[in-house]
């Protein structure tokens, strides 16, 4: 049966198009100027927290932990990516840019670093459950702090200037892609749905031999890579870095964007990144009371949604476009002269 | 300052930090929840008592007035944003505490702004023992700690309320059967807990007077940490681990410096969740397959 | 009407359980002996002994708080035995960890049902057979040709198994919307999914009505005879037990008070006596 296959493949060449749509217009629009440095900046700063916040989501949503030291992981890799590009250069690759390769490889030791991290603090940790988990991460998240805050080649308390504005759309948009389809991949497979399970229900996981600590590892880890990289962007953006840039309150930020996106919905949390960075950037006025609604906000979803507002919906182009073809959905099903008892090696033709 | 005054401050502050850890404690034995925004019921406490005595009020009565707020709001957080939630996934829960606790905070920050206001002196003087001086601050701190503890224990194990608590901390549906009410159970506990974070408030203000939007945050989760170090669920497990934590910070911040205080604090957690979640004096929870 | 077959010698069988004819010379598949667990000064269960022939579907029954769930919980290593030996397929479970128990062989329901509620039926089916598929991490976010070989194969095993209690159509729907009955069997096909040597079921019957009860009774034969599986179960429906098991074992305040088969054990008085209390009482 390679109807899945099929279906797979169209699926994916539907995104794709979207996707190379989206990032042909739009930096056509920059370069046209149609999208001025201001609009620009706020459209990289969005993409930063969609990056971060989808990577939030594979922990909070899809394996439901709590992990509260997301910005911790944010500020390994900032800061490890900012030491490399500001200590390091490569020349020029033929027409390849230095500067892009260092930046890449920057960003993606800043993953490493934030992962391995991850690992180191998820070992312990992930043994313990629910509130006492949210706990131990905070309390690592606030250790990272200290740390940095105390370490010369991070600056210290004073921060590290002078790092170059390398992050611009296209970085955004690649890392975007890069995060949205890993969480994608990894959840539809069986080892998304063993990730599920472990939210669901633990004890049931186990009992049909899912190994509880390897994937709440697996998320951990996945889930801090994409934080360091987002962090790495971050850095790159406002070209300066201070501990308190990471702190508990950028932590909760997250957890706000991806709660009321919703828990287990990358386009969820993708809607919800994408407004809670406008929206206080456009209006000023709201700023000032920008965390006494976040707040409430939190609040009141919890109370009538405890799942998060789009739950764990997701939309889907595909989906849109089988609506409007009035198509049904490829479902998964026994073959027409399957008999019970029967070898089922049948090549459907 | 030697040995014996760190002591003494650490048992000061201790003191402190076992009155809140016994809210914690409480709030957790019985719902499974940590209550993220104990912390700044702590911060209402104290701005409730620093206006009370702004205007001229007479000590007892702020201190009255600071209580009966804080109940009040302690109840009030627990019928709105918790009770809807009891039978949601633990993570909703939490996600609600958290939420709450950043409202107290911002809405404090907006209405107060963050400006420190200086809380006024309410205890004076102090004793001489040989040659150390002990302030009355520290007395009364200490005493009136001990006696709350004391107070609340008796009460646990003596009266039928207290004794409900028990029960339902212990197995909610089999307390139900026996015909108790758990919802009033739970409000009286959350009351209990938010009355004793007004009496920490003021004694806190009365050695470190600046009251500000954030004051609870911090203390809160050091507090917290207490309790967990004595044993989540254990009323004199939040009195040994508030005294430790207190004396750890304060022989840290003597002899060290007070930067590593904070994160000494936080080893202090992570080593205790790691070795011995339970707690020093706490029970072992066996999740029913 | 006692029959008693010939222990064959070739089966080391402990302590004298039936065995049936066709399992006579085979390895039993859960050996247990001197298996005792104890919480705090509380004995929960003392000096279990039982064997379990490949194809035998036994009964665990008891009045309420006897010890049963804590076997069970013992055989899948949620909890840790304080003394004694559990042998899976003659492997020793001792330190394993519970998923390892399920690789072993292993599969269980629970008394009250744990199914992945927000995930479909299909998936809940898919996660059974997680082991059984063999890509890595890799390989599916490359999604290499291992996994869609593999989605393929298991998708269609998954209904396969779902056709055994007809539920096949309901592959897409939640796992939480179903109505009770279809939770408890689909909580059964996701444990068959695993390919265990040994399916362990926890009250099956539980809020069920004569007539469901009769058609489970159907269904537990059929899986002991097509997957060639065997079963323990806990019930306290009489007739479901006295009507599907070879053998029954009894439990009373964690020991062992009787065992043997369904006559025997409805005749006998100790069994009596701890279900209904002395005659005197």
């Amino acid at each position: 049966m390679s109807g899945n296959r099929r279906a797979y493949f169209k699926r994916t060449l539907l995104n794709t198009c979207l996707c190379l749509a989206f990032f042909v217009t739009v930096n056509y629009m920059i370069g046209a100027r149609i999208l001025n440095r201001y609009y620009t900046n706020i459209l990289n700063l969005v993409l930063i927290y969609v990056v971060a916040a989808v990577s939030l989501n594979l922990t909070c949503g899809y394996l439901g932990q709590l992990p509260l030291g997301h910005a911790g992981f944010m500020s390994l890799g900032g800061y490890t990516a900012a030491i490399i590009t500001t200590r390091f250069s490569i020349p020029d690759i033929g027409p390849i840019p230095g500067q892009a390769v260092l930046f890449f490889l920057a960003t993606v030791a800043g993953g490493i670093v934030a992962m391995i991290a991850g690992v180191l603090i998820g070992l312990p940790a992930l043994r313990l459950k629910g509130d006492y988990l949210a706990i131990i991460t905070l309390a690592f998240g606030e250790i990272i702090r200290v740390l940095v805050q105390n370490i010369k080649i991070t600056g210290g308390a004073m921060g590290m200037g002078g790092i170059g504005k390398y992050t611009n759309f296209s970085w955004g948009f690649f890392w975007t892609v890069m995060v949205v389809a890993f969480t994608f991949l990894l959840v539809n497979s069986r080892h998304g749905r063993a990730i599920k399970s472990v939210r669901e229900d633990e004890i049931a996981a186990e009992s049909v031999g899912i190994n509880l600590t390897y994937y709440k590892i697996v998320a951990f880890a996945g889930a801090a890579f994409f934080a360091g990289v987002s962090g790495s962007l971050f850095a790159h953006h406002i070209c300066y870095l201070e501990p308190g840039n990471f702190g508990y309150n950028m932590s909760i930020e997250m957890l706000v964007m991806v709660v009321l996106g919703g828990l287990g919905s990358i386009s969820g949390s993708i809607i919800a990144a994408t407004v809670l960075t406008i929206v206080p950037e456009v209006l000023q006025t709201f700023a000032t009371w920008k965390m006494i609604i976040y707040s409430l906000l939190l609040v009141v979803v919890m109370i009538f949604k405890p799942s998060g507002l789009m739950g764990d919906f997701e939309l889907s182009a595909a989906r849109l476009v089988r609506k409007i073809f009035r198509r049904k959905e490829d479902v998964p099903q026994l073959p027409e002269n399957y008999t019970e008892g029967e070898e089922t090696d049948e090549q459907e033709t | 300052m030697n040995l014996i005054n760190h002591l003494i401050n650490g048992i000061h502050v201790g003191s402190i930090y076992a009155l809140v850890a016994l809210g914690y404690n409480m709030v957790y034995g019985i719902v499974k929840l940590i209550n993220f925004a104990h912390g700044d019921i702590i911060m209402a406490g104290a701005y409730v008592a620093f206006f009370a005595l702004d205007a001229g009020m007479p000590t007892v009565v702020a201190v009255a007035a600071s209580v009966v707020f804080c109940v009040v709001l302690g109840v009030v957080i627990e019928k709105v944003a918790y009770r809807p939630l009891r039978k949601s996934a633990k993570i909703s829960l939490l996600i609600t505490a958290i939420g709450i606790s950043l409202l107290l905070e911002n809405t404090a920050q907006k209405l107060f702004s963050a400006t420190p206001r200086l809380f006024p002196k309410i205890i004076e003087g102090g004793f001489y023992v040989g040659d150390r001086q002990i302030s009355m601050t520290t007395i009364v701190t200490i005493a009136v700690s001990a006696l709350l503890m004391a107070g609340l224990t008796v009460f646990v194990k003596t009266t039928n309320a207290g004794k409900a608590m028990r029960a339902v901390s212990e197995d909610t549906e089999a307390a139900q059967l026996m015909g108790i009410n758990v919802d009033r159970t739970i409000s009286m506990t959350f009351a209990i807990g938010s009355g004793l974070a007004a009496i920490a408030a003021v004694l806190y203000c009365c050695s470190y007077p600046q009251v500000y939007p954030t004051m609870g945050a911090l203390f809160g989760i050091k507090a917290f940490v207490a309790a967990v170090l004595g044993g989540i669920g254990s009323i004199p497990g939040a009195v040994v681990g508030g005294l430790m934590i207190g004396i750890a910070e304060a022989l840290t911040k003597g002899y060290l410096s007070s930067m590593w205080a904070d994160a000494i604090v936080f080893s202090f957690l992570i080593i205790t969740l790691l070795l011995k979640p339970s707690g020093i004096l706490g029970r072992k929870v066996v999740e029913k397959v | 009407m006692n029959r008693k077959p010939e222990r064959s010698p070739l089966v080391p069988v402990p302590s004298g359980f039936l065995m049936r004819e066709e399992d006579v010379d085979k390895t039993p598949v859960l050996e247990i002996r001197h298996l005792g667990v104890d919480f705090g000064g509380l004995v929960a269960v003392e000096d279990f002994n039982m064997a379990l022939g490949r194809t035998e579907i036994a009964g665990l029954i008891g009045p309420n708080g006897a010890g049963k769930t804590t076997v069970f919980n013992l055989l899948t290593n949620e909890i840790e035995p304080t003394r004694g030996i559990i042998m899976i397929d003659g492997y020793d479970t001792r330190g394993k960890k519970p998923y390892e128990i399920c690789r072993m062989g292993v599969a269980r329901t629970f008394q009250n049902i744990r199914l992945f509620k927000n995930m479909t039926v299909l998936e809940n089916v898919k996660i059974g057979l997680h082991n059984e598929m063999k890509y890595s991490i890799g390989e599916a976010v490359f999604r290499l040709p291992r996994y869609f070989d593999n989605e393929e194969v298991s998708d269609l095993r998954a209904l396969e198994l779902l056709s055994f209690f007809n539920m096949q159509d309901m592959a897409k729907w939640k796992a939480g919307s179903l109505p009770y009955g279809a939770q408890r069997r689909l909580e059964i096909v996701r444990a068959l999914a695993t390919n265990p040597s040994l399916l362990l079921l926890d009250e099956p019957a539980a809020g069920m009505n004569p007539s469901e009860t009769l058609e489970l009774m159907k269904n537990i034969r059929r899986i002991r005879d097509e997957f060639s599986i065997a079963v323990l179960l806990i019930e306290h429906d009489m007739n479901l037990v006295m009507g599907v098991c070879d053998g029954i074992v009894v439990l009373n305040y964690g020991k062992i008070i009787a065992k043997g088969s369904p006559e025997d054990i409805m005749s006998d008085p100790v069994v009596i006596e701890a279900y209904l209390g002395k005659a005197d009482q």
